[in-house]
């Protein structure tokens, strides 16, 4: 399961960035999208994927003696989600109004508009 | 009682009331200066007791050490809280002049509260990961204020700004999920710890990731495109704000984390992060040369002079640390100051292109004076704050015999004293020209606010060139802490130290 999830993340990241090189800002933003996802996806399998046994002690017992999920990156990625999410749409609002603006969706037009 | 959580918990109050009061514009206004002034007073009562008692944890819920998250105050974490009060209070004063009703309506003040309390967080924290929330607060906080009043000239930086930043909060979060792989934990001393006994070739990929990921925050070569691109758009009290604070809070992580948890490879890590000072400082400087704005000049300075800091932290040796950490006190106050006064320039003259001001020498004499203390600060001119400085970065340079390096650092500062000879002669000393922008004259009390927060930071600069004493003592004793961090773990985890 982990190599799946690794492969899945190398091509994740790679359509990333051939997204973020493209010229045209939507595109930037769907780049910047599949990476925040690829990272996730990323902290989610570094811990180790355990299936089927949930982070629950047994009542009695001080720790559980089978091996069970971390939850930690679990939560980490909870976070990670909610951040890429406030932070992915501001994104999203700064191109509509860019092109409102600048009218251009090519980076290469966006040269010297700050004058 | 611990002042401990009192930094971070102030700007974020003061954000949330101040939120309350949208619509009620005197209030918002009262926060600002309050909020501001208690997180000052709130860190000066952290420094004297860090300074008293060594280290400071504070527990957040009461989970022991490595469980919970903790919040930890060494010395520098407490000096940086210090400034951070200082340049907040003096931006929150400035500001009362100069942003105006229609940045106020889009909730200038909130945010403000917000990006200080970003930045306490990530000095006072313990944690790797929620030194990454920390980040994305402060982040968040800054894409807003960056395009405040959202016109056309400010797109162009922010998109870039906001790309790069995420690119390099992607690059932090991906090292920050492979180092919990590979260590199993996220306390930065429990890190530490475990690294020390760990062998393994992945430790230095991860080095070089979080090198990355903090380069681009703060600015370093060849990351630091999108500084000179965004920091010249945004009102002007923000441009100060980033200016002096946010690309500090990179070197300080950068600080952090290569003195407490990758300080076992320096021929490694730190040449590359020696090649990348020397670089840094040399594409700032010369960066700078070709620009006629004051802003955009005054922002590739920021580039070359955070080259003088890393170069503290790459020679490594007890001096270097010391300078490179004098330096960060020194420029954080001088290079808000310099925006500060842009400012004043801009709302007299209305211009920051250098070839439509000129002649202010002759009416704004004072203001003459109080851009030539950060100036000839910035360039490394006794008896000034930059003075000392340089001298020790330079003397720690020679020392580590590093010729090559410290022989840049002394080009490349007397090619900003031509830059800032150049601001200098061309707003202040040449006659006005002819065709100049219109700007309705300010009113006295006004230019008052502006002034007397700028002429503050001055008074700052000539304090540490005048008396670089206490300042060295205790900048000293902070860098003995970084390069001991048997101390600093010990502090978090107990003298025991779990495993």
């Amino acid at each position: 399961m982990e190599a799946v999830l690794a492969v899945t993340i190398g091509i994740l990241f790679a359509a990333a960035i051939y997204m973020l090189l493209r010229r045209s800002i939507v595109k930037l933003v769907i780049g910047l999208i599949l990476l925040s996802n690829a990272a996730n996806l990323l902290i989610f399998v570094t811990a180790g994927l355990e299936r089927g046994a949930p982070p629950l002690v047994p009542r009695g017992m001080a720790a559980p003696a089978w091996a069970v999920a971390d939850p930690l990156p679990q939560a980490l990625v909870l976070t990670a989600i909610v951040i890429s999410f406030g932070v992915l749409s501001f994104a999203v609002v700064l191109v509509r109004r860019a092109w409102e603006l600048v009218r251009t969706d090519d980076l290469d037009h966006l040269q010297d508009t700050d004058r | 009682m611990s002042p401990l959580a009192l930094p971070v918990l102030i700007p974020l109050f003061a954000g949330s009331l101040s939120l309350l009061a949208w619509r009620w514009r005197p209030a918002q206004r009262g926060i600002a200066v309050v909020g501001t002034a208690g997180l000052l007073v709130a860190a000066l009562w952290l420094l004297v007791e860090v300074e008293r008692d060594g280290i400071r944890v504070l527990q957040v819920g009461d989970w022991p050490a490595p469980f919970g998250i903790s919040l930890v105050a060494d010395l520098l974490g407490a000096i940086m809280v210090v400034i951070t009060g200082l340049i907040g209070l003096a931006v929150a004063l400035y500001s009362l002049a100069t942003t105006g009703r229609g940045h106020e309506a889009f909730g200038y003040f909130p945010l403000m509260h917000l990006l200080l309390g970003g930045v306490a967080g990530a000095f006072l924290t313990g944690d790797i990961f929620n030194l990454y929330v920390w980040f994305e607060v402060m982040l968040v906080a800054s894409f807003a204020l960056l395009t405040l009043g959202s016109e056309k000239a400010q797109m162009e930086g922010a998109i870039k700004y906001v790309t790069l930043n995420l690119l390099s909060s992607v690059t932090f979060l991906v090292a920050v999920g492979l180092l919990y792989g590979l260590v199993g934990t996220l306390n930065m001393a429990h890190i530490a710890q475990r690294l020390a006994t760990l062998d393994s070739g992945l430790v230095d990929v991860l080095a070089l990731m979080f090198m990355v990921a903090f380069g681009i925050k703060a600015a370093a070569f060849p990351l630091f495109f999108w500084l000179p691109a965004s920091y010249h758009t945004p009102p002007v009290a923000v441009s100060a704000l980033f200016a002096g604070l946010l690309t500090k809070v990179g070197v300080y992580a950068l600080f952090r984390v290569f003195t407490l948890l990758f300080p076992h490879h320096p021929g490694y890590t730190h040449e590359i992060l020696l090649w990348g000072a020397a670089l840094t400082m040399l594409t700032g400087v010369m960066g700078a040369m070709v620009q006629f704005e004051f802003r955009r000049i005054l922002s590739f300075h920021i580039v070359s002079q955070i080259g003088y800091m890393l170069l503290g932290l790459a020679l490594f040796t007890p001096l270097a640390v010391l300078g490179g950490l004098f330096y960060i006190v020194h420029h954080i106050i001088v290079k808000a100051n310099l925006f500060l006064i842009s400012g004043i320039v801009h709302r007299l003259r209305g211009s920051y292109r250098l070839e439509r001001l000129g002649g202010l020498y002759r009416t704004h004499p004072w203001l003459a004076v109080l851009f030539l203390i950060p100036a000839l600060s910035l360039a490394g001119m006794p008896p000034l704050s930059g003075f000392f400085a340089k001298f020790i970065v330079i003397r720690a340079g020679l020392e580590a015999g590093a010729y090559g390096v410290t022989a840049v650092a002394l080009l490349v500062g007397l090619l900003t004293l031509f830059s800032m000879v150049k601001i200098w002669a061309e707003v202040f000393w040449k006659a006005a020209p002819e065709e100049q922008d219109r700007a309705s004259a300010p009113g006295q009390g006004e230019l008052w606010l502006m002034a007397l927060p700028a002429a503050g930071l001055a008074l700052c600069t000539l304090l540490i060139g005048l008396q670089a004493g206490p300042l060295y003592a205790l900048v000293e004793a902070s860098a003995e802490q970084l390069l001991a961090p048997e101390r600093y773990i010990e502090a978090v985890l107990g003298v025991e130290g779990r495993p």
